[in-house]
């Protein structure tokens, strides 16, 4: 790949830049040297087999990987010129920025209400009960999943479906008002009525985050993402334009993996 | 178009060599046709006329197997990057090929009614023309089989000689007329037969621009100079 292709966003379209990233669990490591723009207000999405980093990658930006034993991170990732990875910086605070959606619903064992309120409660977002319910209501339906729960607010998060779980995790998500959305695989347990609604979603939070999202599925990807990007073995491969990375990738190994053949 | 022989899924390798066998069947039948429904009119053989025409309908048949091919391998297999482009191709390609086969057919009937007439010297003219045609199809038939982008930006250039051809012809048929109006219902025909001629090389033009987008990924530009305002239709 060119590497002006992947520097060639301009300054304003990009929200979160990743310079010289390198992640090591204990002595191996996992990624060698990525450079991505993740564009604003764009839907970003990652691909590759199994085993790649993307996962990893992806929690490089909210420092999920802290929390991991023997993980280190070295580089430089600025969120609206912010550096992610200096000490200082407050995990909480940033995970408030830059929030997750993982590939399994994981709701808290609380109400559907206290799922989504959780957050904007220990953020201190809203100073009025009748403000912590507005903000339930528009962020269950940002996420599409009102209609279906306003009547049982208050039964337990875990009782719901797993598609209608993965849509209250995304409500959660944008209750605490990100700039940054990432979703590990969030459709990979639902079913194409389901997928579709979550597809539906991001094409509608794209137009207030970044998102980028982790899938399996080239289709979905192709579907909901402006721009593409191919790991292999730890190595940031191509990235471009979704269209051009589908009809033409530049790389040998790209296009082996989106077409399905042995790499 | 050769398919590199490693999808994982193996039938679908088989599924794009189908397709590719397909083409490869339609091209040779096209020219096939072109060649006979020149060989119709000047060799004054009626057979040949109605060989041709009978055989414009197998490509047909075919051309409908490739589209139904095609939009079963879309639905199951979902094709990606060089796969999409090929399969995609695939269609375009057969959809010229059915075009140049009707054309011919055209040309063929055209021929037997010539046939009826006394023989006439601008018939013999439109052998060169023919034969232009017939070696760019000839050529991106082979360009088509062996994934060769650059044969394929030659013969896109040569559809220019073509056009030129079609140009000088048009004028010899012109002065003909003028000259002998008993001459110009076949004159017309002979027109037609040139025009549908100088149609078989920009279809042969469309081809080739569809092997070197399947092989390359890019487009090849349209500033291909247009010699002839008389064809400047598009
Ligand atoms: N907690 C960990 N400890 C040690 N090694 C890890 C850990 N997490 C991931 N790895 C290794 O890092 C590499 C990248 O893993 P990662 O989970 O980022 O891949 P991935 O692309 O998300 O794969 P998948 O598509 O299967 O989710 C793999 O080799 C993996 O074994
Ligand atoms: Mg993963």
């Amino acid at each position: 790949m060119a590497d002006g292709e992947r520097f060639n966003m301009e300054a304003a379209e990009a929200k979160v830049l990743v310079r010289d990233v390198n992640v090591f669990y204990g002595e191996k490591q996992a990624l060698f040297d990525i450079d991505l723009d993740i564009g604003r207000n764009q839907v970003t999405s990652l691909i590759g087999p199994s085993g790649c980093g993307k996962s990893t990658f992806l929690r490089c930006m909210n420092r999920m990987n802290d929390v991991i034993d023997g993980c280190r991170v070295e580089g430089s990732i600025k969120v609206d010129g912010d550096e992610v990875l200096d000490a200082g910086i407050d995990p909480v605070q940033l995970r408030r920025r830059v929030g997750m959606v993982f590939q399994k619903p994981n709701p808290f064992p609380k109400s559907i209400y206290d799922n989504v309120a959780y957050g904007p409660r220990i953020h201190g977002l809203v100073s009025s009960q009748d403000d912590l319910d507005e903000l339930v209501q528009t962020s269950l339906e940002r996420a599409a999943l009102w209609e279906e729960v306003k009547d049982r607010l208050h039964q337990p998060g875990t009782g719901l479906s797993g598609g209608q779980q993965q849509r209250l995790c995304i409500a959660r998500a944008v209750a605490v008002r990100p700039d940054v959305i990432l979703m590990d695989e969030p459709c990979s347990a639902l079913d194409p009525i389901a997928t579709a609604r979550v597809e539906e979603l991001i094409e509608e939070l794209k137009k207030a985050y970044s998102i980028v999202i982790v899938t399996h599925s080239m289709q979905q990807a192709a579907r909901v993402s402006q721009r593409t990007a191919f790991f292999h073995l730890g190595v940031l491969v191509e990235v471009g334009v979704t269209e051009q990375i589908f009809t033409a990738p530049r790389d040998e190994r790209t296009q082996g993996y989106i077409t399905g053949r042995f790499g | 178009m050769q398919t590199t022989n490693d999808h994982i899924v193996r039938s679908f390798t088989d599924d794009l060599n189908d397709l590719s066998a397909k083409i490869g069947k339609m091209g040779g039948q096209a020219e096939a046709i072109l060649v006979d429904s020149t060989q119709a009119l000047i060799k004054r053989d009626a057979d040949l006329g109605l060989q041709a025409i009978e055989a414009d309908r197998r490509v047909d048949a075919l051309d409908a197997e490739v589209e139904a091919a095609v939009v079963r391998i879309l639905a199951l297999r979902q094709p990606m990057a060089i796969d999409l482009r090929v399969i995609i191709s695939a269609l375009k390609i057969a959809q010229a090929l059915e075009r140049i086969a009707d054309h011919s057919k055209n040309n063929a009937k055209r021929a037997l009614v010539i046939n009826r007439a006394p023989p006439m010297e601008l018939v013999k003219s439109i052998v060169r023309l023919s034969e232009v045609a017939q070696n760019m199809l000839h050529g991106i038939l082979g360009a088509y089989a062996n994934n060769d982008a650059d044969t394929a930006i030659h013969i896109r250039d040569r559809d220019e000689d073509l056009d030129l051809l079609y140009e000088g012809y048009f004028r010899e048929c012109l002065t003909y007329m003028m000259e002998d109006s008993r001459s110009i219902t076949s004159c017309t025909h002979l027109l037609f037969i040139a025009k549908n001629i100088e149609r078989i090389g920009d279809h042969c033009t469309n081809i080739a621009e569809n092997v070197y987008y399947a092989v390359t990924g890019d487009r090849l530009g349209s500033a291909r100079p247009k010699a002839d305002p008389l064809s400047a239709e598009q």
